[in-house]
């Protein structure tokens, strides 16, 4: 990504990725779940279907993700949280091994054992977590490795507005402007915990005021905007590289689905996500595209039919995976 | 039970909601925090219906902020009011846990007796539906291994009132731990032999009196939570086969109904645990060595056995998933190797 215009259209092809990649698991997460396949009297069963579990998808919160990593090199690391994808994809995660994974497959990033909330691919410095408020402190971690290694990396710690409350990000705020590591926060306020909407969970408007309480800059990016994100973190992140320290960015993006799927959704209200899609953000970066000659029709519907077959190339390979053999079970709760 | 009382069938979660909000009407002292127990009625459905009757000030959402919130339940609890606090997954004691065990466990041993917690942690257990290693853990024997709380672990509805019911009612701390697979919720699969009659009326079942799920003679299976639904299944099988288990439901592990395991195993002189916590320096190796201390009184057919989770994560795959927790039919395997395997010397 040398030019802006690559890493426009880097950024722009990214979203459209995550989006095919989010509505083409939404739709095979619900293989097997419906009746009458399964339990009498239930109306949807999570531990069945090719991918079992648990199930949180991002999206309408694209932007976040692709303006933050459109800066990053290999080197640098990612934490993101239980809601991992767009953050996976962005990075650079290969789609055919973490579909794997989430098909509970061996040739799954984590062998099947970990599943869709623990996403590991320390070749391209990603990881996550299910525990929500997990990933700031180890951000710092990797922030301060590179710090010691005298390498100029930086570390991203992408998490919810819902996680801004624990404690452990909080603690890990002011160990990174302490020992002033290159390591830049990054809030996705989607305004919802679960069902708990911000107002409820959070005694101020913006985590960015939080950021002064610990020494550091923070930023608020108030709209959903790919470029509004890309601007700001390319600001906290040459500022981590320079050895200056860390940011606290908080994006305001839209969660299109429920919190998880299957989420009835009975606190939203009606009509919200319909709302929010109007405003698109995927659309929108395209109007910016073509006004600036970058993208036309064929290009976009060229580029569309790319990702269409490369996401349902790393399905296909999902699905026509092995499970491990049961003693896979066993391995590597240590290093073999 | 006494014939009169006017029953229903209600799954775990409703007779669990049933019995908080009946201990709320009689006393103003209760009340509930934890995430997502007010509006959207808790994620196992344990507090479903409590925030329309009780409104926000008693079925209290809390932030992401589970030390906050524990917290807050022993301070609450210290002057006098009697909170419930909602940790939604086990698994996320982590996060607070020196709240739960240095505080909350000791407080009142430390003050010499002079204060009283009567708080309720309540909490989702287990796995079965692959939600993986952060989210499918039992860990109710590491609340066991520390001194100070009570630990309760139903596996049907009916005990599930009466448990909660005295659970608020009593003056110390109680983790109450509710398996998620036999909750009766519309979106998991669950054991059906989970949702039972429960009487209207509000009644307290007194911690440390298991149940003797069935009475057997060939073998005691000790067991609790889901895992006696398991058993149960299990023992159905060994019983066309002409193998007469015994289940016996713990109900609560802190106390621990000593009595009732070792009259049974007296009897059957044999011993399976069947337990989904892990099988390391836990349940399953407390009561085995429960029973061999008291190997004067009690003559063992066949070696102790324990199915537990032997020493891993819980993994997601789903194949690995069913291998490591205990499955039906590994009880059955189990019970049959025993009866083939006598005592040696
Ligand atoms: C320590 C911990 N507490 C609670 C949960 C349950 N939980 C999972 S996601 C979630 C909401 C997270 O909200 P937010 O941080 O805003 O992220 P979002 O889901 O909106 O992306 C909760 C409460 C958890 N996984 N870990
Ligand atoms: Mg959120």
């Amino acid at each position: 990504m040398e030019t802006t215009s690559d890493r426009l259209l880097w950024m722009y092809r990214t979203m459209v990725e995550i989006r095919e990649y989010e509505e083409t698991m939404a739709k095979v997460y619900l293989e097997g779940k419906l009746p009458p396949k399964i339990q009498k009297g239930l109306a949807f069963d999570i531990g069945a279907g090719p991918v079992p579990g648990e199930m949180h998808l991002a999206a309408g919160q694209e932007p976040v993700a692709v303006g933050v990593c459109a800066h990053l090199r290999d080197e640098d690391s990612v934490v993101g949280a239980h809601r991992p994808h767009h953050f996976a994809i962005a990075k650079g995660v290969p789609l055919n091994e973490m579909t794997a994974e989430m098909f509970g497959k061996v040739t799954g990033l984590g062998r099947g054992k970990g599943g869709h909330m623990h996403l590991f691919d320390p070749a391209h410095k990603f990881s996550c977590s299910g525990i929500v408020g997990a990933g700031a402190p180890q951000a710092c971690g990797a922030a301060l490795a590179a710090k010691k290694l005298g390498k100029d990396w930086v570390a991203i710690a992408f998490f919810g507005e819902g996680a801004a409350n624990q404690g452990s990000f909080h603690e890990a705020l002011n160990l990174a402007a302490l020992w002033k590591l290159p390591v830049v926060f990054v809030c996705e306020d989607n305004k919802y915990g679960i069902s708990v909407e911000k107002g409820d969970s959070t005694a101020i408007a913006s985590n960015a005021d939080r950021a002064a309480g610990y020494g550091m800059p923070g930023v608020l990016v108030d709209k959903n905007d790919a470029l509004a994100v890309f601007e700001a973190a390319g600001v906290s992140i040459d500022r981590a590289r320079r050895g200056e320290g860390p940011t606290l960015i908080e994006v305001k993006t839209d969660r299109y689905y429920g919190h998880f799927q299957g989420d009835p959704e009975t606190y939203r209200p009606k009509g919200e996500v319909k709302a929010l899609r109007e405003h698109d953000p995927i659309p929108a970066l395209g109007a910016v595209l073509r006004e600036q000659g970058l993208l036309d029709d064929a290009r976009d519907a060229e580029l569309r039919e790319a990702i269409r077959s490369k996401v349902q190339a790393a399905f296909d390979f999902a699905r026509h995976s092995p499970y491990p053999d049961v003693a896979e079970a066993h391995r590597h709760v240590f290093v073999d | 039970m006494t014939t009169q009382q006017k029953t229903r069938t209600l799954t775990m979660a409703q007779a669990i909601s049933e019995a908080i909000g009946q201990e709320m009407e009689r006393d103003e002292r209760v009340f509930v925090m934890g995430e997502d127990v007010g509006k959207y009625g808790g994620i196992f459905s344990a507090t479903t219906g409590l925030y329309e009757r009780f409104g926000k000030e008693r079925i209290m959402d809390t932030p992401i902020s589970e030390t906050a919130f524990m917290g807050a339940a022993i301070g609450a609890a210290a002057e006098g009011l009697r909170p419930i606090a909602e940790l939604m997954f086990v698994d996320f004691f982590g996060v607070c846990f020196d709240q739960i065990y240095n505080h909350l466990a000791k407080n009142t041993y430390m003050a010499g007796g002079n204060i009283k917690l009567p708080a309720v942690v309540m909490t989702g257990i287990g796995g079965g539906y692959n939600d993986a290693a952060q989210h499918s853990q039992c860990l109710y024997a590491s609340f066991a291994h520390m001194p100070g709380m009570k630990v309760v672990v139903p596996s049907n509805a009916y005990d599930a009132k009466g448990l909660m019911i005295q659970a608020i009612r009593d003056d110390n701390p109680v983790v109450y731990c509710y398996h998620k697979g036999i909750m009766g919720l519309s979106w998991m699969s669950y054991f059906e032999g989970s949702t039972n009659e429960v009487p209207e009326e509000a009644y307290a079942i007194p911690f440390g009196k298991a149940r003797v799920v069935r009475e057997g003679s060939d073998v005691t299976i000790v067991t609790l939570s889901q895992m006696v639904q398991k058993a149960v299944l299990a023992a159905d099988t060994l019983a066309e086969e002409g193998i007469s288990a015994e289940i016996i439901d713990l109900r609560t592990i802190v106390p621990l109904d000593t009595e009732t395991v070792l009259a049974s195993v007296a009897k059957t002189g044999r011993l399976l645990v069947a337990d989904e916590d892990y099988l390391h320096f836990g349940l399953s190796g407390e009561i085995a060595a429960l029973v061999a201390e008291h190997l004067d009184t009690i003559r063992l057919k066949a070696p102790v056995r324990r199915l537990a989770v032997d020493a891993v994560p819980i993994p997601f795959s789903r194949p690995l998933e069913q291998h490591v927790i205990p499955q039906v039919d590994g009880i059955v395997a189990a019970v049959k190797a025993q009866l083939a395997t006598p005592i040696g010397l």
